[in-house]
């Protein structure tokens, strides 16, 4: 479904992510990680289109198989790859419901005139976002919180709510970026479980950054290791878990 | 017809070292605060009117008049930081803007209240007005005075930034704010010396300005200050010599655009505005800028 | 949602109601100054929409006021009229003998500036916060100094005088400003509450966000930048006629500040803040006109003072931005509300 292939990125004299090659087939869980610095999140701003890589290119296949590193980060989303940021990027002034809301509004076919207008089938579509919107937030269990401000709900919640509307978008691909970052063991477990299920609900393949081990080996099925910018190992948890250079460049960063 | 030229290039080189002036005080500010000191036009122009009352209602000479009020803008300049900027550091940049642009419309009004609306003549001492012959070509005295002054304040701000402790300090602000203040660096005082320096130009360039086109306004700061700035943005804001490039580009520009197609005289002043449109849209960094990547 | 209608359809019928008797009962000068406060709604507004929601930070609303007040000039002078103003320099037959009915005009001035908007929107807006201000500031200054080169067709410096006003009883027609006001202030919020207003604010929001969540950031900024250039027409174009003559003086960068402090005032991205700030300014940049005269004080009297009256509007809005971030009025507002909820 992804295709990442010799992908490098040079910002300046530095290189970032270095000829870097992954392939994420449809439904799979698959997870980068790597120390700190090691280039994950560039390899998602690449794969999202925030950076166009300086070489290599990414494909995306959603029934025809496209080149989308010469793309805006829009067109990609429109595609179907949406995202999660590893520093939470909500809407932050707006309320939750909105911030999800605003997630459906990609699929919108009414123009601004029958918006303004409120024609009726500009009407129709609002309300199927709302109710989308709404069953959204049962799904992650901010429902009851969806009026307040989005900056007002704790850390946990804000990332429920940024996968919240990531899943508003209709993604085929979904990228999180540590989405566990700040969760406590329990709230990890229930996080595990809860993108196990909107993968089955959704038909989602999921690609995922993450420092919780526990997580990378629990739920994915293919692990990328990347050690500055070079990938260094690729295989499925147990075969990751054995690797001599990833041990290495663990225990060298520790 | 070559004489011409030389006459016209003389003026062009005058008053692009004007602007220069003026423009290393926006470019300087906008390197270390991310801002547009909306309110630098309206200091220079508080310079030129300090020299008008220092001239005409003391018996001071007037050279003297000229350091004083040069430092007294530049002190006047380092007060606007402190009340109208500094409350609102680490505010959105917009907000901080919306505080300049208040500045500004501010002092232009109080200059009305105070100086009256009515222009005022500059009261410019006689040496200047001796007129030069080279050659072929006479000009007037301050024409050959503006580039040889703007010459030797270069030569010493550019000492002052590249050996001194404090110029040190305004160089690191300005390559990373953050990392810099966690450095020691003594951010308030060097803004405020960041401050005096570009508004002591702006009070020289002011004086200069004065000499050349004798005729006072509050709001004679307004052009040459929205100029002033677009010459720092053609010449990438933040660079000193970046600045002084888009001076000289701005004021030749304008002299030999209404020297040699009079026909356009009527859109001198949109000459700046149209410069600046296609530098942002061609090479927004300015010609000497450097690309500064987006953090996600 | 329901009984909300009921109520805004009750408030506007009130409102129209008040003006329709402002209109028979107050005297010239008062009608003249609400009419001046429904126009300047519109205005405060139409920048809203950039600044407050879309978070575009565009200071070029003086120029594309003047464009719309220039179009609906041109278009309801009668020939007679124009011939007399353009004693320099005869104008473009074309525009001389072209003339039609005010709301024509009007939609056409907004169109003119939507036009312009689009135009100079497409380049402009890639650009980002304070290299868009400068930027439209610029724009705003380049299309005042093709006004005023273009002698033939705006007859230049000399401005035009005479426009046709909007008149009942002598009086300026506040049905006309008020109603537009009234249609605008509807459709604002019409507009915000659908998909396309919360994208607007997503964009203000966070941009890299926005984009990540497949929002078209030029295509919708250029829209929010259109549409706000064509209610600035469209306030432009009733500010010539209420006024009756204009010139390029007018639409200097002292005409976007006044609604800049307005914006500011009634809080980026707040409607109702926005419409009450934009009366109380107007109301006060008349009353507060005796600070430029001579005061009285009773054992003296000072000389006249012109320019205080700015210098206090400058200073409020800069006190407003330094001490409260989000506007005053909506401050001022919340706490009313905090309070009547206490009790």
């Amino acid at each position: 479904m992804l295709k990442i292939s010799n992908v490098t990125m040079k910002f300046g004299g530095v290189v970032a992510v270095n000829n870097f090659t992954a392939n994420i087939n449809k439904g799979e869980i698959v997870g980068l990680i790597g120390p700190n610095g090691a280039g994950k999140t560039t390899v998602f701003n690449v794969v999202t289109g925030v950076y166009k890589p300086t070489e290599g290119q990414v494909l995306f296949n959603s029934g025809d198989e496209k080149v989308i590193s010469t793309l805006r980060p829009d067109e990609i989303a429109y595609l179907g790859v949406c995202r999660t940021f590893q520093n939470i990027r909500l809407f932050k002034e707006l309320s939750v419901l909105d911030n999800v809301f605003i997630g459906g509004h990609l699929r919108l076919k009414s123009n601004v005139f029958s918006s303004i207008l409120r024609l009726p089938s500009y009407n129709r579509e609002e309300k199927e976002m709302l109710e989308k919107s709404n069953y959204l937030l049962e799904k992650v269990g901010l429902y009851g919180e969806r009026n307040e401000k989005a900056f007002s709900l704790p850390y946990g919640k804000q990332r429920r709510l940024e996968i919240a509307r990531a899943l508003a978008t209709d993604p085929k691909l979904l990228l999180l970026d540590e989405p566990a970052a700040g969760m406590n063991p329990q709230e990890t477990g229930e996080l595990m479980e809860f993108i196990s299920v909107i993968k089955e609900e959704f038909d989602l393949t999921i690609f995922l950054i993450e420092h919780h081990m526990e997580v990378v080996m629990g739920i994915c099925e293919k692990i990328y290791v990347l050690d500055h910018g070079t990938l260094i190992a690729e295989g499925n948890p147990e075969e990751i878990q054995n690797d001599s250079k990833v041990i290495e460049a663990y225990l060298g960063v520790d | 017809m070559n004489k011409e030229f030389l006459q016209h290039m003389a003026n062009g080189i005058s008053l692009g070292s004007l602007y220069a002036l003026i423009a290393i005080g926006y470019t300087m500010v906008y390197g270390i605060l991310r801002l547009i000191n909306f309110a630098h036009g309206d200091i220079f122009m508080l310079g030129v009117y300090l020299t008008f009352y220092g001239i005409t209602y003391t018996s001071i000479p007037w050279y003297i008049v000229f350091i004083l009020a040069s430092v007294i803008t530049g002190f006047l300049g380092v007060t606007l930081e402190r009340l109208a900027y500094k409350p609102l550091r680490g505010s959105p940049r917009i907000t901080i803007l919306i505080s300049a642009i208040g500045a500004s419309f501010l002092l232009q009004n109080a200059g009305v209240l105070v100086f009256g609306g009515r222009p005022k003549a500059f009261p410019t001492p006689e040496v200047f007005n001796k007129v030069i012959s080279i050659g072929e070509i006479s000009v007037a005295l301050v024409n050959f005075i503006i580039p040889i002054v703007t010459l030797i304040l270069l030569v010493i701000l550019n000492f002052f930034i590249q050996k001194t402790r404090t110029g040190m300090a305004m160089r690191a602000l300005s390559k990373d704010y953050e990392a810099a203040s966690l450095m020691g660096i003594d951010i308030n005082n060097t803004i405020s010396i960041t401050f005096f320096i570009g508004s002591f130009l702006a009070a020289v360039g002011g004086i200069m300005w004065g000499i050349k086109y004798p005729q006072l306004m509050p709001h004679m700061g307004v052009l040459p200050g929205l100029k002033c700035f677009i010459a720092a943005v053609i010449g990438g804001i933040g660079s000193i010599s970046g600045a002084v490039l888009g001076g000289f580009i701005l004021g030749l520009g304008e002299i030999l655009l209404i020297a040699f197609l009079p026909s356009l005289t009527g859109y001198r002043d949109a000459f700046a505005f149209i410069l600046l449109i296609i530098i942002l849209l061609v090479k927004p960094t300015g010609l000497m800028g450097e690309k500064i990547a987006e953090k996600v | 949602m329901k009984k909300n209608t009921v109520f805004n359809i009750i408030l506007i019928a009130l409102v129209l109601g008040i003006l329709i008797l402002m209109n028979v009962f107050l005297d010239n000068y008062k009608v003249t100054v609400i009419n001046l406060c429904g126009i300047y709604i519109i205005l405060a507004l139409s920048m809203n929409l950039i600044n407050g929601f879309t978070g575009l930070f565009s200071l070029g609303h003086a120029g594309f006021m003047a464009i719309g007040a220039y179009t609906v000039a041109i278009l309801t002078m009668p020939v007679a009229t124009k011939e007399m103003n353009f004693y320099m320099k005869p104008m473009v037959p074309f525009l001389l003998n072209l003339n039609m009915p005010f709301i024509f005009a009007l939609i056409s001035g907004g169109l003119m500036a939507a036009l312009f908007g689009f135009l100079i929107g497409a380049p402009v807006l890639k650009l980002t916060d304070d290299y868009l201000a400068i930027a439209t500031l610029g724009f705003s200054e380049i299309i005042r100094i093709v006004i005023v080169n273009l002698q033939s067709i705006t007859n230049g410096s000399l401005g035009l005088k005479g426009i046709p006003k909007l008149t009942i009883n002598n009086k300026p027609n506040l049905l006309w400003s008020w109603g537009i006001a009234i249609l605008i202030i509807v459709f604002m919020n019409v507009l915000m509450k659908g998909s396309y207003g919360k994208a607007f604010k997503a964009i203000r929001e966070d941009e890299i966000a926005a984009r990540s969540m497949g929002i078209n950031l030029f295509k919708h900024k250029v829209l929010s930048f259109t549409i706000g250039s064509f209610l600035a027409g469209i306030g432009g174009g009733l500010l010539a006629t209420s006024l009756g003559t204009i010139d390029p003086t007018q639409f200097k960068f002292a005409l976007t500040f006044n609604i800049l402090l307005m914006v500011v005032l009634g809080g980026m991205g707040n409607i109702n803040g926005n419409v009450v700030s934009a009366i109380v300014i107007t109301i006060a940049m008349e009353a507060l006109r005796f600070l430029d005269e001579p005061i009285n004080l009773g054992f003296t009297v000072t000389s006249a003072l012109p320019g205080l009256r700015m210098v206090v509007f400058s200073l409020i809005l800069m006190l407003v931005v330094i001490f409260k971030k989000d506007g005053f009025v909506k401050n001022t507002l919340e706490k009313v509300r905090g309070k009547y909820a206490k009790n």
